[in-house]
């Protein structure tokens, strides 16, 4: 039976960054919760933040069940964690600018030039262009998980659109509607500065040629999106318009956007969308999403897009590996934030080992997400084994593993009272003129009892996540 | 403002004012199928109604024969018929969301609260509502609407255009409104001037829930002259195709002086003086003259021709 | 050599058509096989947009004009004094790493046939560089030239079933070949002075490059059974013919379009 860190019960002992909770909880009636629950759940419906699970079909207005029991990190837990997230988020906006460039690690031998040269998210329509103050991803969110007081994990990294931000503001908003003495007994550092934050780091990246207040929009797929809604509320929020591809143009070296007085200059997109679909006429010809003409004026420096078409090499699941390599590489500093040990199945070596090991691994695919196409070995039956056995044999190089990681728990609201449920924890670091983050994130909770899958789409929660002041 | 976002808030507020429109409709058909008819039946007359709706032949194709019950819920509940109530008002609340933070919380709340209101009824059986009951229920909704907007919403771009999509989308659906006369009155000219005839006019007046203001105004007996001039030409009656026609003026020239055009002289603008110039200058005689269903043709078309003059110079963002 | 150039495209469409916007790769590159004495590029009617250098070394330019939009024309003159490097691009600037040409895409999918044509091809090779000439040598035995039996979306494996085809299939062949064997390769795209010994190619033409390690990349040209010399101007590369097309445009609109293109090149006698 496998130990997990409960990060607010040590023991009888309820640890210091939960004192504040502990009587809270256990002041609390049923009753009352049942109808702060029901509470949040019409907030939520109100504000119409809703979510979509791509091709399950289903109601489109789905909640992403809100877990009202906050989860705490004490200050000094939180500096540390800053401190090696500014790190990784520097680090792979050098591996990008040098990729894209003339590849230093490559011929220094510290990454293979295959994975960063054949990768399926190397673009090279972005090869050889500098990208306002050298940054590609502007946005970095990094996905990490806990297996003990001091032990934290980097799980993934998502340098292309991370979504979910609007979940850590709103869940915020909420809890300080419903429980406001619990921020008035507890110091709670806030995260409502983050739209502005967004707001300066996009504007710091705007082209040369902007010679005023630079204009700048929030560019969507459109409201079918499961997204919409984060889109047009960060677009709310910062005060920038929420755009479609079929709202901009390009003439003249700029992008325009159609306004009711006439065309507008755009200055900096923060696009939600896939590189595949920004531009018609660079990648798929089909898209009707993008503009075309878009990156001729991206790389002759009208527009600047957020993140850079090609950032998506930096998150692969196969470069992942070598991102501690990137900060020392790049950096000269050792890496404070540790790698899951990963097995790449492209390794004969490798898959051997995972292949001998699997009831006790996790298998990913290598460009996959959002907890789809995943074996979690412990949890799967033996048929299930064998169907995956199978599918690594075919095509190894898709495949990564990882042992099975002892998340951490913390106390959530279940049917029968407060049980111990697996979390993990997404903050979001803004890369510009400078590298912020705002005191929180988004804290994922696998609802299921014993799940360790947190994610939305698979049954997964979220929760308020607080940093408590000095 | 983005054109995109122009173009939905007009149609958030055209959606809403054709689902009042519809549910108008379905009033006005409730009430004279309860009157005798003399020698048609009831069936020409639902059948003016769709005609009049603009629906008539996708329902042909979908139900055949004009039914009472099937045409309820074709122009109520029915989702393959677009001007549907429940069609427009799930646009209207789609166009919303798309525009969430262009409007109100308050506009936004009542436009989701009708949304959701009306996937419930949706659900519950049939006899349990009243036609009559439906179409007070989808009034009241346009009520809110336009309360929640003139209360809380900024006046700026946004609410002029909102409220240019309510006065174009009433100006034409009063003209067909009124046009379901000439369907209905269509197989026996001999009757105008009947009884029977200013009972069909008393019905309209009701379903447009201006049979006290009528009679406030003008008194006396109900002629077909006094409503036509009620109807079209006055413009203290707020369904008048001169008072929407007066707004939709107004709130160009809104928009026009938002954007620094202070005397209004845009194209848009002259074509929309133009039309309430013309108004105001038509006597009741010359569109009996003209023949009440010809006018009202001549009109929707000049309606149309308006609001794809509002399409070109702001909402499609070609403009320069 | 100098060649003078003269290249019209004419666009035409049967209704008026809303926005067209296009992407240049119209430009002489530049390497010690060849230099530019003069160039332009003129899009009638149209507004330029914003050029640079991509990372391969090509020069972009992009071009929009406004609806309503009948006929799009592109008219390209210059002078360029080339030289004869035995195909090798010398001289040229670029970063893309070779590796990133390793892609296969969808004109350049290898097949089984390619893959045993690329594998026989290099069998006994010396070296890599014996090994990019067998292959350009297999390729032009396999495909005959023959016009008017591929298209423009006629991929290298069905171009090698045929057994029949022009530059453009001639290259995607070559450079499926060559990937199938591990060795970087991409599509280029210029123009051919054809000589008076009367070769009867167009004068846009395509060919292929292939990375040889320790040289750099070396154009193969098997339609003509040669490597690039002064007779050739070298515009632009990528992946396929589609990538590394010197026009790529996106014209709104519902209206059918019919394209003409004349290319007359000549020697300039000194």
């Amino acid at each position: 039976m496998t130990e997990y860190f409960n990060e607010m019960f040590d023991g009888g002992k309820v640890r210091q960054p939960y004192g504040g909770l502990d009587g809270w909880m256990r002041d609390m009636p049923a009753e009352l919760r049942a109808m702060k629950q029901a509470e949040a759940e019409a907030l939520f419906r109100r504000i119409g933040i809703t979510f979509a699970v791509y091709g399950e079909g289903g109601d489109p207005d789905r909640l992403i069940p809100f877990d009202m029991f906050p989860r705490v990190f004490t200050q000094t837990e939180w500096r540390k964690l800053e401190r090696g997230i500014k790190q990784r988020a520097r680090a792979l906006n050098a591996f990008l600018l040098d990729v894209y460039g003339r590849g230093e690690i490559v011929r220094a031998g510290r990454i293979p030039a295959r994975l960063v040269y054949q990768n399926e998210a190397y673009e090279r329509a972005v090869s050889g262009f500098i990208p306002p103050r050298g940054i590609y991803s502007h946005i970095v969110g990094i996905d990490l998980v806990r297996t003990g007081p001091d032990q934290f994990y980097v799980l993934e990294d998502n340098c292309r659109t991370p979504s979910g931000v609007s979940y850590m503001l709103e869940n915020r908003e909420i809890m300080m509607r419903m429980f406001p003495q619990l921020f008035r007994e507890n110091r709670i550092e806030p995260v409502d500065g983050y739209p502005d934050a967004l707001r300066r780091t996009l504007a710091s990246v705007a082209p040369a040629k902007c010679d005023r207040e630079p204009t700048i929009a929030i560019l969507t797929p459109g409201h079918f999106n499961s997204a919409y809604y984060e889109h047009s509320f960060l677009a709310d929020l910062m005060g920038v318009e929420l755009v479609e591809g079929a709202d901009l143009f390009c003439e003249g070296g700029f992008c325009w956007m159609r306004t009711t007085e006439g065309p507008k200059k755009l200055d900096v997109i923060y696009r939600r969308i896939d590189d595949a679909f920004i531009d018609p006429l660079c990648f798929r010809p089909d898209s009707m999403l993008g503009v075309p003409g878009l990156m001729d004026v991206y790389r002759s420096g009208g527009v600047t897009i957020c993140s850079a078409p090609g950032a998506g090499v930096a998150d692969d699941k196969a470069i992942y590996t070598f991102v501690p390599e990137m900060v020392r590489f790049y950096l000269g500093e050792e890496p404070l934030l540790e790698n899951v040990p990963t097995w790449q199945c492209a390794k004969p070596d490798d898959l051997k080992y995972v292949l001998d090991h699997l009831p006790e691994l996790v298998v990913k695919e290598v460009h996959g997400s959002g907890g789809y196409g995943m074996l979690v070995g412990p949890k799967a039956t033996k048929e299930q084994i064998e169907t995956f056995r199978i599918k690594i044999k075919e095509n190894p190089v898709n495949y990564i593993a990882q042992p099975t990681l002892a998340l951490s728990t913390t106390p959530t609201f279940v049917e029968e009272g407060v049980a111990p449920r697996h979390v993990d924890l997404r903050p979001y670091c803004l890369v510009g003129e400078k590298v912020e983050l705002v005191p929180g994130g988004l804290t994922r909770v696998a609802l299921t009892e014993g799940s360790l899958v947190v994610n939305s789409s698979q049954g997964g929660g979220v929760k308020d996540t607080w940093v408590l002041a000095e | 403002m983005l054109s995109r976002t122009a173009e939905n808030l007009f149609w958030i507020a055209r959606y809403m004012e054709r689902a009042e429109t519809m549910a108008r409709l379905l009033e006005v058909g409730a009430r004279i199928a309860l009157t005798p008819s003399a020698g048609h039946g009831y069936r020409s007359e639902w059948e003016s109604l769709l005609q009049a709706s603009g629906t008539a032949e996708g329902f042909a194709e979908k139900y055949g024969d004009p039914v009472q019950r099937n045409i309820e819920s074709y122009l109520f509940f029915d989702r393959d018929n677009p001007s549907s109530v429940i069609s427009c008002i799930e646009r209207a609340r789609e166009n919303a969301r798309i525009v969430r933070t262009a409007i109100t919380g308050q506009v936004w709340d009542t436009l989701n609260t009708a949304f959701q209101e009306i996937r419930q009824i949706e659900r519950q059986p049939r006899s349990e509502w009243e036609t009559t009951e439906l179409c007070e229920w989808v009034a009241r909704q346009s009520a809110m609407m336009r309360g929640a907007m003139d209360a809380t919403m900024l006046r700026n771009d946004g609410f002029f255009f909102m409220n240019l999509g309510y006065a174009l989308e009433r100006a034409d659906n009063t003209a067909r409104l009124i046009d379901v006369k000439y369907f209905v009155l269509l197989p026996s000219v001999e009757m105008v001037g009947t009884g029977f005839d200013n009972y069909q006019w008393q019905v309209l007046l009701r379903a447009l829930q201006s049979y006290r203001a009528f009679h406030w105004a003008y008194g006396g007996d109900i002629t077909a002259s006094k409503i036509v001039d009620f109807l079209i030409l006055n413009p203290a009656s707020p369904r008048s195709l001169m008072s929407a026609m007066r707004k939709a003026l107004h709130h160009l020239e809104n928009i026009a002086r938002f954007y620094g055009d202070e005397g209004a002289t845009g194209p848009v603008q002259l074509r929309a003086r133009g039309l309430v110039r013309e108004l105001d200058q038509t006597q009741v005689t010359e569109i009996f003259d003209e023949g009440l269903h010809e006018f009202l043709t001549r009109f929707i078309g000049d309606i149309g021709d308006l609001a794809g003059m509002v399409q070109r110079n702001y909402l499609s963002g070609d403009a320069r | 050599m100098i060649l003078t150039v003269n290249h019209v495209t004419t666009y035409d469409y049967d209704a008026p058509m809303g926005t067209a916007v296009q992407s240049l790769r119209l430009f002489p590159s530049r390497f010690d096989g060849q230099r530019t004495i003069d160039w332009s590029v003129a899009v009638e009617g149209g507004v330029k947009g914003g050029s640079f250098r991509d990372g391969a070394g090509d020069r972009v330019e992009g071009w929009s004009i406004r609806p309503p939009v009948e006929a799009v024309t592109i008219t390209v003159t210059g002078q360029v004094e080339t030289f004869d490097t035995s195909g090798v691009l010398r001289g040229h600037r670029e970063l893309v790493h070779p590796m990133a040409y390793l892609r296969e895409t969808v004109a350049t999918w290898i097949d089984d046939a390619l893959q045993e044509l690329g594998e026989s091809a290099i069998e006994g090779a010396s070296d890599m560089l014996d090994r990019a000439h067998r292959l350009s040598a297999a390729v032009a035995e396999a495909i005959a030239y023959k016009p008017g039996v591929t298209h423009t979306h006629t991929t290298a494996a069905e171009a090698l079933a045929q057994g029949e085809g022009v530059c453009q299939d001639h290259a995607h062949a070559l450079v499926a070949a060559a990937r199938a064997v591990d060795m970087p390769a991409r599509y280029v795209s210029g123009y051919l002075f054809a000589t008076e010994d009367g070769a009867p190619h167009e004068a846009a033409h395509a060919w292929a490059e292939i990375w040889v390690e320790g040289i750099g990349w070396i154009g193969f040209d098997p339609a003509n059974e040669c490597c690039p010399d002064e007779r050739y101007i070298r515009l632009g590369s990528g992946l396929d013919a589609r990538e590394a097309a010197p026009i790529r445009g996106i014209t709104q609109g519902a209206g059918e379009e019919r394209l003409d293109v004349t290319v007359a090149l000549e020697q300039l006698q000194q």
